[in-house]
């Protein structure tokens, strides 16, 4: 590690969503995420790169429009420059947009000689029939410039031929340090831009525009905006319903095997119980659930990600949050969340006010994340929509409107309470749509997220379900441990409409949402003699034959929907607000606004039937 | 001059000045927004807030609370 630390160090700089971290990964073979939208990069990477024998240390910051900051992420971009000196600074500007970007070249410039201007997009620019003159640019600002279309590693050899050599000229600070008024780099930036840029018109950049109308307007705006999500959501239920079956029966078959293979080692008896019965039994029933939605919903997620529709989704509910006081980039972290609350937590540095950085932070985990989305999933299958996908994703959406309408209401009364003030500034880019890489987003979604996901509620699941079982076959009493504490809940349960067994689910998945109805199921099965489960029917008999309704179902649903977040996520938020205080009421806040749901549903429906 | 808010869709306007709140007027010369510069509104909100603003080649969100505070003067076609 010692060497990484000596090597010269190149730092990427630039306004948000111009490519910088599509430069850092096609430089150092990383796989950092990136997605067409501003502040995607929150936290900066560090990467090595060869160039012809020199290796060098390559920081992505994130994105930053000026130097003088507004925003955290943006400090951190302006104290690397001035404190840790790189060797290097590449400004990435985005060709379609450089007018704004050369003001920042200008600024890094006031605090380094040492700097290269990269123009990235070109590709884009061409279509938008912009042309740009690299070599006037280069003459004029008095430091080389490189033209690139990252994403097809164009002019990325051109790039790390001008940082070697930049980075063996002495480092050297500007020597006129005159305080001027940020302003003039504006129009000094204003005045290189009209002398180094020409723009025919062109119909691209009327495309765009087009297609905004269609997506943001008044009477089409929302209703695609739901069309997608409707989409989205009918091909992973549609989707995953085969390949899960599948791995259902694939698991159920391997689970006689792998006992016997257990049995072959001459383990004892027991231990072969817990390590098939409970560790096995509860990965398989984990991956055979989560994996197909995850392997389906991220890449299409990823999709409208990288065409750049999320901020235009932030754009169309802005109103709605400003009616709660709250930020309409909260919508960008609310559609992170859909992926994974501690994500979507992360997210919420892109808002620059602290107060309403809070509220998109506690209302986050009312958004279902990835790891909710099966259960969900599951339960609206078995008990309310049976095989028809076409009513189960059309329920999912109620859902998942609801859980929207929830985060406004909850968003509204924090503004009116402990988070009170009057909404900040909002200012959004509406980036450029972009052609999306198709197959990069496959194979990176896949990898990336959902083998990442993925493992995480395998290395959750594995050991889980082996404490699970210990807790469901040791006997204190006549009653396992599990079925102690379940009986305990009971009356609490039976009140909000669930059953002790579920709130032991929901205590017990605290490590992962994924986990709870293995959980639940588990219970049951030990409790019954039960020794599988084969498919969604089955799943309907068992819980039927403990007890379960509709009023269950839906109950359980919404609980699902608003509890406690896992416990990723209560670290996350206590290392993103460093305060006690506020991760408690992240915890209280979904969990009462849970069992006031619960309560109310479950007495209109005693009430009632 | 007028409030920014009250420019007609697709109209060209040149900015005057911005009034109001430090940390709008410095997240506003981010974006190239100053004195002199062109902005052209393009399309509303479903909700009609915000207004999506072309300026200096960008496409910028404002809320109308936030444009009233930006004085133009339109550009005569």
């Amino acid at each position: 590690m010692d060497e990484f630390v000596t090597l010269p160090t190149v730092a990427l700089v630039g306004n948000p969503n111009v490519g910088k971290s599509t430069v850092f990964n096609a430089l150092t073979g990383l796989k950092q995420h990136t997605g067409n939208w501003t502040g995607k990069t929150v936290d900066s990477a560090v990467g090595t790169v060869s160039y012809r024998g020199d290796r060098f240390r390559l920081v992505d910051l994130p994105g930053t429009y000026s130097l003088s900051p507004a925003s955290p992420e943006e400090e951190v971009t302006r104290d690397f420059l001035y404190h840790a000196s790189p060797d290097a600074v590449v400004v990435v500007a985005d060709a379609t947009c450089l007018e704004r970007n050369l003001a920042l070249v200008l600024q890094v410039q006031a605090v380094t000689n040492s700097v290269i201007l990269c123009i990235n997009l070109l590709d884009e620019a061409q279509k938008k029939s912009i042309s740009i003159d690299l070599e006037g640019l280069s003459k004029t600002l008095g430091i080389p410039v490189v033209g690139t279309s990252a994403r097809d590693g164009c002019g990325l050899c051109d790039l790390m031929r001008e940082v070697k050599t930049v980075c063996s000229l002495p480092n050297a600070k500007p020597s006129t340090k005159t305080q001027t008024d940020p302003a003039d780099f504006t129009r000094h930036a204003e005045e290189i831009y009209k002398t180094c840029v020409t723009q025919s018109p062109s119909r691209r950049a009327n495309l765009d525009r087009t297609v905004d109308r269609l997506l943001t307007s008044k009477y089409t705006g929302i209703p695609l905006m739901v069309l997608f999500l409707g989409v989205i959501l009918w091909l992973t239920v549609v989707g995953a319903n085969y390949p899960s079956a599948l791995l259902s029966h694939l698991f159920t078959a391997l689970e006689p095997k792998f006992a016997a293979l257990l049995t072959a080692l001459h383990l004892p008896q027991i231990v072969v119980d817990a390590l098939s019965a409970g560790m096995f039994r509860t990965t398989g029933w984990v991956v055979a659930v989560m994996l197909p939605p995850m392997a389906i919903f991220f890449p299409l997620f990823t999709l409208l990600e990288d065409v750049g529709y999320l901020p235009r989704i932030a754009f169309n509910l802005d109103h709605c949050f400003h009616c709660a006081r709250a930020h309409g980039k909260q919508a960008l972290t609310m559609c992170m969340g859909f992926g994974c609350n501690a994500c979507g937590v992360v997210g919420c540095r892109i808002i620059d006010s602290p107060r309403e950085r809070m509220i998109a932070i506690l209302t986050n985990v009312f958004v279902p994340c990835n790891g909710r989305f099966p259960t969900l999933i599951t339960l609206i299958t078995v008990f309310f929509a049976g095989s028809n996908a076409l009513f189960s994703s059309f329920l999912l959406i109620l859902l998942i409107v609801f859980a929207v309408l929830i985060t406004f209401l909850v968003s509204y009364f924090l503004s009116n309470t402990v988070l009170r003030g009057m909404p900040s500034s909002f200012v959004l880019e509406l980036p450029p749509y972009r052609r999306p890489q198709i197959g990069k987003v496959l194979v990176r979604s896949l990898l990336d997220r959902t083998l990442i996901i993925l493992w995480r509620a395998i290395t959750v699941a594995a050991p889980f379900g082996l404490i699970l079982w210990i807790f469901a076959n040791v006997r204190v009493g006549d009653t396992s441990i599990l079925l102690h504490l379940a009986n305990f809940l009971d009356p609490f349960g039976h009140l909000i409409g669930l059953s002790g067994v579920i709130l032991v689910g929901f205590l017990l998945g605290f490590p992962a949402n994924e986990i709870v109805l293995p959980i639940i199921l588990m219970c049951y099965l030990a409790g019954s003699g039960l020794s599988e489960y084969e498919s969604m029917s089955s799943l309907h008999t068992i819980l039927v034959q403990n007890g379960w309704t509709f009023s269950t179902a839906l109950c359980t649903i919404l609980f699902s929907l608003c509890h406690f977040p896992c416990a990723t996520t209560c670290l996350t938020i206590w290392k993103e607000t460093k305060s006690i205080r506020w991760t408690l009421l992240s915890i209280l806040l979904p969990t009462l606004v849970g069992i006031t749901l619960c309560l109310t549903v479950s007495t209109l429906f005693r009430l009632f039937t | 001059m007028k409030p920014l808010s009250t420019l007609p869709m697709g109209a060209r306007a040149r900015v005057i000045s911005v009034v109001g709140r430090d940390s709008l007027r410095h997240r506003l010369r981010d974006f190239g927004l100053i004195f002199g510069t062109e902005i052209i509104p393009l399309h509303r909100a479903p909700f009609g807030d915000p207004i999506a603003y072309l300026i200096r080649g960008a496409v910028i969100a404002l809320r109308g609370e936030d444009a009233e505070n930006i004085l133009v003067s339109p550009i005569n076609q």
